[in-house]
Formats: structure tokens, C-alpha cells, sequence
């Protein structure tokens, strides 16, 4: 159950239209590490994953990350909504706006579609931390790359926040691998998936 | 920054993403250290805070969650009718 908060997690007030800018923007919305992705990641491997404050994690993370995919589509779209016609040819943002106008769709800076392929629910919650720990670290590449793109400070300040949300989220996943090897035996951790082979062992209560 | 939004509004809302921000991490600092009291206190008392900031803000300029809807002195259901969050203003 998920309840909508009218405002966003932080501010993005853009003046001025970039086209080139939303276009590699847009990849945090829709592409390879972005937020979607990481919504749908998190919020899909909790049912599998036998620890409390790890499914616990991975809903708060999850929930965090609708937040920013909120505040990515808010920056593509007030860096597009006033675009002219002349601007939209001379730039690379033609191709996109052909199939959306100025819509918001999830998709990679290269154009290629949002896909589930893009992240892993694995059944396994060491196989999945280790996957969550890794997406934090390429999204905040992203947004490094993004970053040196950028030279207008409207943009720059929400983007430096998502990116130290990355950091932190990394944070928090290795915190949660923690809490699994902690419940497993440290000679082997892969003796079992603890979400699958025994309950029991798993403290399931 | 959205002009149909005074200053005083402007402000609050600012603080509501404040405060709100503490106790996002806050919450994701306790889903793994559950057992930290001195985090449990801090949550406690800027969860309260932003409680309250969320409740003011529904009262003078209309609600941001369903939740607080009926803290609303408007007849109108303004849920509808208030600009979104893309729109900018949330300073």
C-alpha cells in the first residue's frame, strides 16, 4: 500500500529549456540504472528475502526511489515544456519528440526502452544485495557523467542530492548483506538461500 | 519557483523538505541499526516536527497528503484543483 505526497523530496525549480540536457537526463528515468529500475528492483526482491529489517530496508529504499523518479521526470520536463520548434530541430531531442512531444516516457539516453531485463529479483538475498549494492554504485556514475554535462545550477542541485542518496543507499545495503551473513553460518554463507531451502535456519518466526 | 505560491508558503514547505528529509534517513538508518535508541530519539523528535509542519501547511495552504485533507479550512475538495509538484514552487 503507497500513499502520494504532493511535493517533491527536493527542490527542482528550472528556468531555462535544455534539450540536449533532458535527452542524457532522461536515462535516470528510464534507462539502464535508473530509478525505475531501482524502484522496481528493491520493491520486487523483498517477497523473497526472510529477514525483517532487510525487507524493512529494501521497502524504504524502494519507496525512497519512486521519490527520485518523480523528481527525474520533473527535471526532463522543465527542461523541455517550453522548448520552440526551432530549438527541437536543432537539437537531438527531434527523434524523441516524434513519438512523445514533450511526454514523459522511460527510456535510455539512446533511446532504447525501460525493460525489466535491466534489473534482477533473484530469490536469493545475498545474490540480490550484492546486485543493489552494485546498482547504487552505477547510478551514481550516472550521475557523475550527468554531471559534467550540466552547467546550469538549477539543474546541477537536484542532481548532487540523487547522487548522495546513491552513496547512502550503498550504505544501507551493505549494512543489510551484514544482517544476512550475521543469521548465516560464516564458514559458509552459501550453504542454503535462506529464503528457500530452510525456514528454520533462516530465524524465520 | 511557482508564483502562485506566497512566501510564507514558500518557507513552509521548505522546512516540511527539511525536516522530511531527516526522517527518510532516519527510517533507513534504523531499518538496519533498529536497536540504536540515540537514532530512535532523533527519529522520534523530527518525525513529530514534520508531523506538525505537514499539518500547519494542510491548514493555511491546503493538503499534500489524503491524510490531512480534512485539516483543510477550504469547502472545495483542493486535492484536485492545487498545483502539482512538477509544476515548481517547492522551494
Amino acid at each position: 500500500m503507497w500513499n502520494y505526497e504532493r511535493r517533491l523530496q527536493y527542490p527542482v525549480n528550472i528556468k531555462d529549456s535544455n534539450a540536449n540536457l533532458a535527452q542524457v537526463i532522461i536515462s535516470q528515468y528510464g534507462g539502464p540504472d535508473g530509478e525505475m529500475g531501482a524502484s522496481m528492483r528493491y520493491l520486487s526482491q523483498r517477497y523473497a528475502c526472510p529477514y525483517r529489517e532487510v525487507s524493512a530496508i529494501l521497502t524504504d529504499i524502494g519507496t525512497e526511489e519512486l521519490a527520485h523518479l518523480e523528481m527525474v521526470a520533473t527535471i526532463v520536463h522543465q527542461l523541455t515544456k517550453d522548448l520552440s520548434m526551432d530549438e527541437i530541430e536543432a537539437s537531438g531531442f527531434r527523434n524523441y519528440y516524434v513519438d512523445h512531444t514533450v511526454g514523459i516516457w522511460p527510456q535510455a539516453a539512446g533511446g532504447v526502452p525501460f525493460n525489466a531485463c535491466e534489473f534482477q529479483s533473484k530469490g536469493d538475498i545475498i545474490t540480490d544485495l550484492m546486485e543493489d549494492m552494485a546498482a547504487e554504485q552505477k547510478a551514481r556514475t550516472t550521475y557523475d557523467n550527468i554531471l559534467r554535462l550540466i552547467h546550469d545550477n538549477d539543474v546541477c542541485e537536484p542532481i548532487r542530492f540523487l547522487r548522495q542518496r546513491e552513496v547512502v543507499h550503498f550504505q544501507r545495503f551493505g549494512e543489510a548483506l551484514r544482517i544476512v551473513q550475521d543469521n548465516l553460518n560464516s564458514k559458509n554463507f552459501y550453504a542454503f538461500n535462506p529464503g528457500f531451502d530452510c525456514d528454520e535456519c533462516a530465524g524465520k518466526k | 519557483m511557482n508564483a502562485q505560491f506566497s512566501n510564507e508558503q514558500q518557507k513552509l514547505l521548505h522546512d516540511i523538505g527539511i525536516l522530511d528529509f531527516v526522517v527518510v534517513e532516519l527510517t533507513e538508518f534504523l531499518d538496519t541499526h533498529p536497536n540504536d535508541r540515540n537514532a530512535l530519539e532523533y527519529f522520534n523528535h523530527y518525525n513529530r516536527m514534520s508531523d506538525q509542519a505537514k499539518k500547519e501547511y494542510a491548514k493555511k495552504f491546503g493538503p499534500l497528503t489524503i491524510a490531512l485533507a480534512s485539516e483543510s479550512d477550504c469547502n472545495n475538495w483542493d486535492w484536485a484543483t492545487l498545483p502539482m509538484p512538477w509544476e515548481g514552487g517547492c522551494v
